[in-house]
């Protein structure tokens, strides 16, 4: 009996306080970042409502994959959340052009950010910003520290010293020298070709010149980062050709593989993965035979902007300004170690390997994967073609010059200022 | 026999023709029959006719440049069909659903046939086998495609581990990852999958030949071969035709199990594309593609006409054909 009023008097708790909380605005938070799920429901979220108890939020990610098609139907639709996680340049443009998102010019604390990385959520002409700028991730490589030890191996510098490295890994030992597959295809032009593409085409200067139309994807270092990422062949895992993201990252994380090419978002998973079962290091890419000054991919990869079509615009601001706050840059950046912030607030980052990463920045140059700005505007896609060339590349079905000249050949096929030539 | 007795009965003196006199009385509406029909033509029509209608009304609309969507004919369809960026693309995808199918007709239904004659001859265990052969058909596709990633997968799959014990390790190959294999190997769990069903048609079909068809073979002499040669597969004929369009349905219709196992680009290099992940691609975009619905539509009008034709020829140029056997 006494159970039972416990359990009456908890479901009568219950529905005082759901009622309550229902007084109170509820914003739903659309994003593609599932895998960080716990860490907003536990702490940004918390850290959020000490200064607006009134404002509940719910983080309602969708698989990353699936997320554009789902929130432009949500979108369309009229049922997507109060809050967009924004991808950058074109993606979130064309939200914004069909009136999905709010322009953000007005808000508090939005100067807080370079202009570059406002770029990534910029109308062409600059004018309007529509998405806050959250973080952008590092391309480099991730290595077990324990394996080099064991091997006497030191941090390649050059393109040379790492194909020694990974030579001397394959020759001299049991362990995968460098862990990656190509099943899902992305991680071949991104972890592949956009990660060590930069110190080849010189960063922004071969970005730009892709849009500009004064350099091409079959030539020069656009083609030799191609011919690069084929000479990884013979490092690859067993099955490589049927091996995911997923899987690789267990390789690596289980001290079957040395050296594994990562996004910095790879950081926290590896975190949680690998324990102290061994230290992990970075490196940047490596560079090419000649070349002294090193490019890095410091994507601008995450924004978040309002719904426009949310009867919670005010509450969804209020958040937003929060979003640009030192307090938000200091948690995004520590909680999840890797993505880091582009706020112009100073922020220490506590994970080492984190901080290596970061530290490129100073020395390195930065650009952004090439086909996210404008690239992706027609079809076939860019990006698209760049998965599909660079897994050829590295399955063996495609040489370099030909995938490169198929990339080129379909992006001329609609881009005008590529068919000037 | 039965109309014979029927007239025997008729009260002497009644005329037989009576009947085909044109009759004055008006017959009442069928109300009853509409009001049966009601339920199931309201649903069919609203999640059914009018969605498939609805998809191909926006198959014949597209963006015109500064004018907003409009109505463009069958241009979508020459588009997808000619222009050099979508016709390769749709091709592969018809030519890889034509070789997912035929694997289908070459291995699902005979083994399923195969199954089912010897399920039906009595062997020990055969409700176990039963069982056992049609559970994976109740699985989730999902789980299924998970579960045979795992199988093959060249990291920790159990295909390495047996091969390699018997010394044969270096047969292994990523069936799922390469171009040559990758299409038969999901054609083959999808085999493996679905057999059951095909399976099930046969032995009810089998089960309904009284046994005196049987046993008079029998009793002439015929062997196990030629009572199935000559009794009971033409006996079993419209099931097999039956299960043999049932196939083609649900093969060009297939998405889910190449959606799970490989995604929706697909790969290697779009070799397992069939027309339901193109559909999906097209419709939905993928990553830094955007959806096209009018494009998605056409691909969708473009099933609809393939399995049509498919359902089409089966009705014309098989079922009329086909004897009604009646025991």
């Amino acid at each position: 009996m006494k159970r039972w009023t416990a359990v009456l008097a908890a479901l009568v708790v219950a529905l005082v306080v759901s009622t309550a909380a229902f007084a109170q605005t509820r914003l739903v938070i659309e994003s593609w970042r599932n895998d960080d799920l716990l860490i907003w429901q536990n702490v940004i979220i918390p850290a959020f409502r000490k200064h607006h108890p009134d404002i509940e939020l719910v983080f309602a990610p969708t698989p990353p994959a699936e997320y554009n098609a789902v929130l432009s139907s949500k979108l369309a639709a009229g049922t997507a959340g109060d809050l967009i996680t924004c991808r950058p340049f074109d993606l979130s443009l064309e939200l914004y052009q069909q009136g999905h998102l709010v322009p953000l010019n007005d808000l508090p604390g939005i100067d807080n950010f370079s202009d570059l990385a406002k770029a990534a959520w910029s109308t062409d002409d600059g004018s309007v910003v529509f998405c806050v700028p959250m973080a952008s991730v590092i391309h480099g490589f991730i290595y077990n520290k324990d394996i080099f030890d064991m091997l006497g191996l030191e941090e390649p510098r050059t393109e040379a010293e790492f194909l020694e490295v990974l030579e001397r890994i394959r020759t001299g030992s049991r362990f995968t020298p460098l862990v990656m597959g190509t099943a899902d295809q992305w991680e071949a032009a991104t972890m592949g070709y956009q990660n060590i593409g930069p110190n080849y085409w010189k960063g922004e200067e071969g970005r730009l010149g892709l849009i500009n139309g004064t350099a091409r994807y079959n030539e020069g270092g656009f083609l030799a980062a191609f011919e690069a990422l084929a000479r990884w062949r013979p490092y690859l895992p067993r099955g490589y050709q049927a091996i995911r993201y997923s899987d690789a990252q267990n390789l690596f994380a289980q001290g079957t593989g040395a050296i594994y090419p990562a996004g910095s978002w790879d950081i926290s998973v590896f975190r949680a993965m690998v324990g102290d079962l061994f230290e992990m290091g970075a490196f940047p890419p490596p560079l090419p035979e000649g070349a002294t000054q090193c490019y890095i991919s410091d994507h601008i990869d995450i924004g978040i902007g309002a719904n426009a079509a949310s009867p919670n615009r005010e509450a969804a601001l209020k958040f937003l300004e929060w979003v640009t706050s030192q307090e938000f840059a200091e948690i995004y950046a520590n909680e999840l170690p890797g993505f880091f912030p582009l706020s112009n607030h100073p922020v220490e980052i506590q994970d080492p390997l984190a901080r290596e990463f970061l530290s490129w920045r100073e020395s390195c140059d930065v650009t952004i994967r090439t086909a996210y700005h404008i690239l992706s505007r027609g079809t076939p896609n860019n990006e698209l073609d760049l998965w599909n060339a660079s897994a050829q590349v590295l399955n063996g079905t495609m040489t370099p010059q030909a995938a490169a000249d198929m990339v080129q050949r379909n992006l001329e096929s609609w881009y005008e200022p590529q068919q000037r030539r | 026999m039965a109309k014979l007795a029927n007239i025997a009965e008729v009260p002497v003196g009644t005329s037989l023709c009576e009947g085909w006199k044109p009759v004055k009385r008006v017959r009442k509406f069928p109300t009853h029959i509409v009001v049966f029909l009601a339920p199931a033509v309201l649903i069919y029509t609203v999640f059914m006719i009018y969605p498939m209608l609805s998809s191909l009304w926006l198959s014949l609309l597209n963006r015109i440049p500064g004018e907003g969507t409009g109505f463009v004919g069958l241009q979508n369809y020459v588009t997808l069909l000619t222009s050099e960026h979508w016709a390769p693309r749709f091709w592969n995808a018809f030519r890889n659903n034509v070789v997912f199918f035929v694997i289908h007709m070459l291995v699902q239904n005979p083994v399923a046939l195969a199954l089912a004659v010897m399920l039906h001859s009595r062997i020990r265990g055969a409700v176990v086998y039963r069982t056992v052969i049609f559970t994976p058909a109740i699985l989730s596709v999902v789980l299924a495609g998970f579960a045979w990633r795992m199988v093959l997968n060249p990291v920790w799959g159990v295909s390495y581990t047996i091969l390699d014990f018997f010394g044969m390790g270096d047969l292994d190959r990523p069936w799922l990852g390469l171009e040559e294999t990758a299409l038969v190997t999901l054609s083959l769990i999808s085999v493996w999958q679905n057999v059951g069903i095909p399976m099930v048609l046969f032995l009810a079909a089998l089960v309904r030949i009284p046994d005196e068809l049987v046993e008079a073979a029998r009793v002439d002499g015929a062997n196990s071969w030629r009572v199935f040669r000559h009794v009971q597969l033409p006996l079993i004929m419209p099931s097999v035709a039956i299960v043999a369009v049932l196939t083609f349905v649900g093969n060009f219709n297939a998405f889910d199990l190449i959606y799970a196992t490989q995604g929706s680009l697909a790969g290697p290099n779009f070799s397992t594309d069939i027309m339901g992940t193109f559909f999906f691609r097209t419709f939905f975009g993928f990553q830094l593609q955007p959806g096209d619905p009018h494009m998605g539509a056409t691909v969708a009008g473009m099933m609809f006409l393939i399995i049509l034709t498919g359902v089409l020829l089966y009705l014309f140029g098989w079922q009329r054909r086909m004897e009604r056997i009646e025991y």
